[in-house]
């Protein structure tokens, strides 16, 4: 177990522990923080919370979360995962095919894929032209940009998910409640739901857990603007930290990120039964 | 995630020896709804594809721009362009060098790593493996700055081997969780045969324990060399000369200096880029069915 718990132990804890110590001074790569970080106690911590945009990008973080991961993927996962159930077909394999592959292939392509679908001039717009509704979505939408993309980017993860969920219900059951006159929407919201919500809460907590962090996409497609428009909270600590140079605040910032992500991460594993643990 | 799927996959499976009977009295009613449900698949179908069009059309078109009307000829001659060393060979081979031997070490070290864990009764088995699944949730977004303040002040910006060290340890809960799993699968039977025999632990883990686990050991392989190839946020804060960068990284340096101008170059570049991902994720996807098989045939 030695190597594993050596480079985990220097370049993951190491870094956490590294970061704590940082984010109490004033660190920063130049000026007087950079040759001799002061201790300054809590001051990144309150800075933060009166800092209107760390808000601002948190309520931001807040609803991409929200509007990709827990309703765009959740619920689109779901749809597609109830509507091919029993059907293998050529077409919901192929349509499988695709909705992995956008899952699969490295974040920066598919944040090219959707740069060029939305840009001025871009497929969308080009379409769009016919109507005259021409625009920059990007520039008037970012944050619906951003939600959809990502959208299209993770539903395969809550598909896979509710799809292997969706294969146990047992068909008596399912049956059985068809007999007793139970209509399309009752049978989904009292039997096939209520057999799912396993799935569906470790589903919310992964998706979560992936969405909170996301980075890449949003910085291909609007880099957190126009302005600080679509800036979450990833995006606004790579400002401060790697751009403006001030590591203690990007860092204490970061725990607070990560301090979220460990909320998560907690109620994940009380999701996961100690016997599966082992 | 490598376990929804193929749960998913083998349910399928099932699902489909289960013979149905093609001839069905159907009502009108469940007539509509199943081409309404066809219907909500097409416009999904739409949805997931169109984005993709660019790349293909735009990759084999002459000169494109970013609108891609349909091209009426089929043309290489983008791949031509980035066909040389400096756009697609040597960022590749730097994405191959670090997912690979990041990859390389993931494994080897949580093989070693989740041997006790599987095989021992040790005081602190529980709340280590309760640490590593919390490891596994964290979002490394979140530390990457203190990683590099760190990396600064021990002068390892700009270096490799602590770049796959970093990627490696993020890999690694992960790894040691998906390869407790499937050592588990690998009955204690077979060991403690070769125990008796005078093996020491170390030789039934090299010469047992590990072929009987190969296609788990494929599926973290290419699990970890995937989600690095794909990497773009850590060795875009943590390399600085563009002779290290990855296909990620010179990918983005690509796009942000000519952008617009060629579009049909960044297309190809992007599905050079995009391939051996997509191609390791079906290999892999073969040998998961293996470790089920596997799996089913130490049970039954």
């Amino acid at each position: 177990m030695a190597p594993a718990l050596g480079i985990m132990g220097l370049f993951f804890a190491g870094p956490i522990i590294w970061s704590v110590y940082i984010a109490f001074t004033n660190k920063a790569l130049t000026g007087v923080g950079a040759q001799h970080p002061k201790w300054v106690g809590f001051a990144n911590f309150t800075h933060m919370f009166q800092d209107p945009l760390f808000v601002h990008s948190l309520v931001l973080t807040a609803i991409f979360v929200i509007g990709s991961a827990i309703i765009g993927q959740n619920t689109l996962g779901f749809l597609i995962a109830l509507l091919e159930r029993g059907k293998n077909s050529f077409v919901t394999r192929a349509l499988n095919t695709f909705i992995i592959a956008a899952w699969v292939m490295p974040e920066i392509v598919a944040g090219f894929c959707w740069y060029a679908f939305l840009y001025q001039g871009g497929t969308l717009d080009t379409f769009l032209q016919h109507f005259g509704l021409s625009q920059d979505w990007l520039y008037t939408t970012p944050m619906l940009a951003i939600i959809i993309a990502n959208i299209w980017r993770g539903t395969a993860f809550s598909m896979l998910v509710y799809s292997a969920g969706l294969s146990d219900v047992p068909a008596e059951l399912l049956e059985a409640a068809k007999v007793d006159g139970a209509s399309q929407i009752s049978l989904l919201r009292r039997v096939i739901i209520p057999l799912l919500r396993r799935s569906i809460v470790t589903n919310l907590m992964l998706i979560t857990l992936q969405t909170l962090a996301s980075f890449t996409l949003i910085f291909v497609l609007t880099a957190g603007g126009p302005g600080e428009a679509s800036q979450t909270t990833p995006l606004y600590i790579y400002q401060q930290a790697l751009q403006l140079y001030d590591i203690s605040y990007g860092t204490a910032m970061c725990i607070v990120l990560l301090l979220i992500g460990a909320l998560f991460s907690v109620v994940y594993i009380k999701l996961i039964r100690v016997e599966e643990v082992g | 995630m490598i376990g929804v799927l193929s749960s998913g996959e083998r349910r399928a499976a099932r699902s489909n020896a289960r013979p149905r009977s093609r001839f069905r009295i159907t009502s009108p009613r469940i007539m509509a709804a199943r081409v309404s449900a066809y219907g909500v698949l097409a416009l999904i179908a739409v949805f997931f594809i169109a984005p993709l069009l660019w790349l293909v059309l735009s990759a084999f078109e002459p000169a494109a721009s970013v609108g891609s009307a349909a091209p009426l000829v089929l043309s290489f001659s983008n791949f031509a362009k980035v066909l040389n060393w400096t756009t697609t060979y040597k960022p590749l081979i730097n994405s191959a060098i670090l997912s690979g031997t990041t990859a390389v070490i993931t494994v080897v070290a949580s093989l070693f790593a989740a041997y006790p864990l599987s095989r021992y009764q040790m005081r602190f088995r529980k709340p280590f493996l309760y640490t590593i699944v919390f490891s596994t949730g964290l979002p490394i977004t979140a530390i990457l700055v203190p990683v590099y303040s760190m990396f600064a002040r021990f002068n390892l910006v700009d270096n490799m081997s602590a770049v796959i060290l970093f990627m490696t340890a993020t890999s690694l809960p992960f790894g040691i969780w998906l390869m407790k799993g499937f050592m588990d699968g690998v009955p204690l039977e077979l060991e403690q045969a070769a125990w008796v025999d005078g093996a020491t632990w170390l030789g039934s883990l090299r010469r047992i324990v590990a072929p009987l686990m190969l296609p788990g050991i494929m599926v973290i392989t290419i699990f970890t060399f995937v989600s690095q190839w794909g990497n773009f946020f850590v060795p875009f804060i943590l390399l600085e000369s563009q002779s290290k960068f990855p296909a990620s990284v010179s990918i983005y340096t690509f796009f942000s200096q000519y952008g617009l101008v060629d579009y049909g170059q960044l297309a190809a570049f992007s599905i050079l880029y995009t391939l051996p991902a997509v191609g390791l994720w079906v290999v892999a996807g073969r040998f998961l069915k293996g470790t089920f098989t596997f799996a089913g045939a130490v049970k039954g």
